[in-house]
């Protein structure tokens, strides 16, 4: 029996594309079926969204109240009860899957494999460490289930082009009640998500201010791309927390990434590698965002992306 | 509450330029400077401010791993923390063995709080918080960027990919912390002085009757692949052509 099992991810409306990325890396595996459970209140039309991507053999729906919210606590039994038949437990590597899969792993006495950036058989794989920094091929033991996370940023989104049956299931497992969802603030946004656009421009500390930051949020309206921010950035409080790519923050991977007035710390540099094309616009000719760029300009920020913006439409 | 306990991880320093071995057997440590995880020295930062407003009673800062690790345990007890305590091993451990090693020590003290760094900036792993919740079977709160505290609850405001999300949890509890919790203390020199007479008590992680065997083997270590060299462009009209050309615009 060798059968993967993948958490969604989902905003109680619609399928998160991380999920779409784990079916990717799962299709990689060489495993007779991937099974998806989407945990909801109501998981209707999410489900049916799963059922459609490619390489899923089962899409699983768990309603309950107590799934409204993605509270780890509360799903990590859930996902323990099923994980008996399957000899994989995937989620993605996004701060949801990050908070549940070790809980997970846990509850059933195993280890958890974090960031899986490529596939090498079922047990094998390769993922980065020390910031991206250096790669590690490890090895899992194949007598126990193996839980692990998958980097997004390493895979395309599988394609919708399937037909997978749904099940809706009760389980019978008792929930803790000691966590309590309140709210969640901020994300709202008209502009295209970080995670998944394939145009991105990022502002750094070479901003000066939030009124500044500005400038950014116009050139990237202007060619509908998301934007970013170095942790700098976000530290100095210029932007928002979600907008921080890097280690600890978003790890993306669009065709465009354009970094403005962003130095280029390691930590910054191994949240954009998988990027198709990286232009940097610094003033310092020096700064280590010109080793990692195929495009760079040096020239000051406030001068170049109005006069690019121009150019541009 | 009574006890705090928070965990520091003896990790490569975060400015260190971290380098494979050309034999690609695991990477250079020797003669790099080794510091506490930052993420790890928020989590003490702010067990000691609960403390200092009298939320809390005691800190107890602890480590697993080699006698070096004292260093990173005397440089907590010099940020203020009241004691420490070496779970000492020649061994890698693990995520999962780490957590069953903190479960031992918080039935042992009795702790109602544990607040660790939300990642190692070493394996970059983020999963011993999550771990050590599920084994205690008490709440976690990851990614913290606020911690507030009334009625024997605690209300975490934490980092997700969506934004801010805020969630209340029932003491006792895991907190794992995330870069804009708090800005860490330097430490002053008197402070190191006050920090050599502290108590540092050193237990086996033999004599902790816990399973600790490592799961996962790590078989190669190897460089990130580079990219290739790029192209510097003299001005907006440049910059302009080069897209062109790569038919991004």
């Amino acid at each position: 029996m060798s059968r993967i099992l993948i958490v969604a991810e989902h905003d109680g409306n619609s399928l998160n594309a991380a999920t779409a990325k784990t079916v990717s890396c799962a299709a990689d595996f060489g495993v007779e079926g991937i099974d998806v459970v989407v945990f909801a209140a109501d998981g209707a039309a999410i489900a049916e969204q799963a059922a459609r991507l490619t390489g899923v053999t089962r899409v699983i729906r768990v309603d309950h109240s107590a799934n409204a919210q993605p509270l780890a606590a509360v799903l990590a039994p859930q996902v323990a009860a099923l994980a008996a038949d399957y000899s994989h437990v995937l989620g993605p590597s996004t701060t949801f899957g990050k908070d549940l899969m070790p809980r997970v792993a846990a509850l059933l006495g195993v280890g958890q494999l974090s960031d899986i950036m490529d596939v090498q058989s079922a047990y094998t794989f390769r993922r980065p460490i020390y910031a991206g920094n250096a790669i590690i091929t490890v090895e899992a033991p194949e007598d126990r289930t193996l839980v692990a996370t998958v980097r997004v940023a390493s895979y395309q989104a599988a394609a919708e082009e399937g037909a997978a049956e749904i099940e809706s299931r009760d389980l019978d497992v008792a929930l803790p009640e000691h966590t309590r969802f309140k709210e969640v603030r901020g994300g709202s946004s008209d502009r295209p998500d970080l995670q998944t656009a394939p145009r991105v421009v990022s502002g750094g500390r070479a901003l000066g201010s939030s009124e500044n930051f500005e400038l950014i949020f116009g050139f990237a309206d202007s060619i509908g791309a998301a934007v970013g921010a170095s942790r700098a950035a976000v530290d100095a409080g210029y932007v928002p927390n979600e907008l921080q790519v890097g280690q600890t923050g978003k790890i993306i991977a669009p065709e465009l990434y354009i970094a403005v007035g962003i130095s280029g710390a390691i930590q910054h540099l191994t949240g954009i590698k998988d990027a198709g094309t990286i232009v940097a616009i610094n003033k310092d000719g020096e700064a280590p965002i010109f080793e990692v760029a195929d495009i760079g300009l040096v020239g000051d920020l406030f001068q170049v992306i109005p006069e690019l913006q121009s150019a541009l439409n | 509450m009574e006890k705090i306990m928070v965990a520091v991880k003896r990790v490569v320093d975060y400015n260190v330029r971290v380098r494979v071995k050309p034999d690609g057997s695991g990477v250079v440590t020797d003669g790099v400077k080794m510091s506490i995880n930052p993420f790890d020295e928020i989590a003490l930062e702010e067990a000691l401010r609960i403390r200092e407003r009298g939320d809390a009673a005691e800190v107890i800062v602890v480590s697993i791993g080699s006698s070096e690790c004292q260093q990173q345990l005397r440089t907590g007890l010099a940020m203020g923390a009241d004691r420490a305590i070496l779970v000492e091993t020649g061994q890698p451990v693990e995520p999962l063995a780490a957590a069953r090693v903190l479960l031992k020590l918080i039935e042992r003290e009795g702790v109602e709080l544990v607040i660790l760094g939300k990642q190692a900036i070493d394996d970059d792993n983020s999963q011993t918080g999550q771990m050590l919740a599920a084994l205690w079977e008490r709440p976690q709160a990851t990614f913290a960027s606020e911690i507030k505290f009334a009625d024997g609850k605690a209300t975490v405001t934490r980092e997700v990919d969506a934004g801010l999300e805020v969630i209340e949890v029932d003491l006792p509890a895991v907190v794992t912390t995330d870069l804009r919790l708090n800005e860490p203390r330097y430490v002053k020199l008197p402070d190191i002085m006050k920090a050599k007479k502290k108590p540092l008590d050193t237990i086996a992680i033999t004599d902790l009757d816990v399973t600790t065997d490592a799961q996962f083997k790590v078989t190669n270590f190897a460089p990130p692949e580079q990219r290739q060299k790029g192209v510097m462009v003299e001005d907006v009209a440049g910059l302009v052509k080069a897209l062109k050309d790569k038919g991004l615009v």
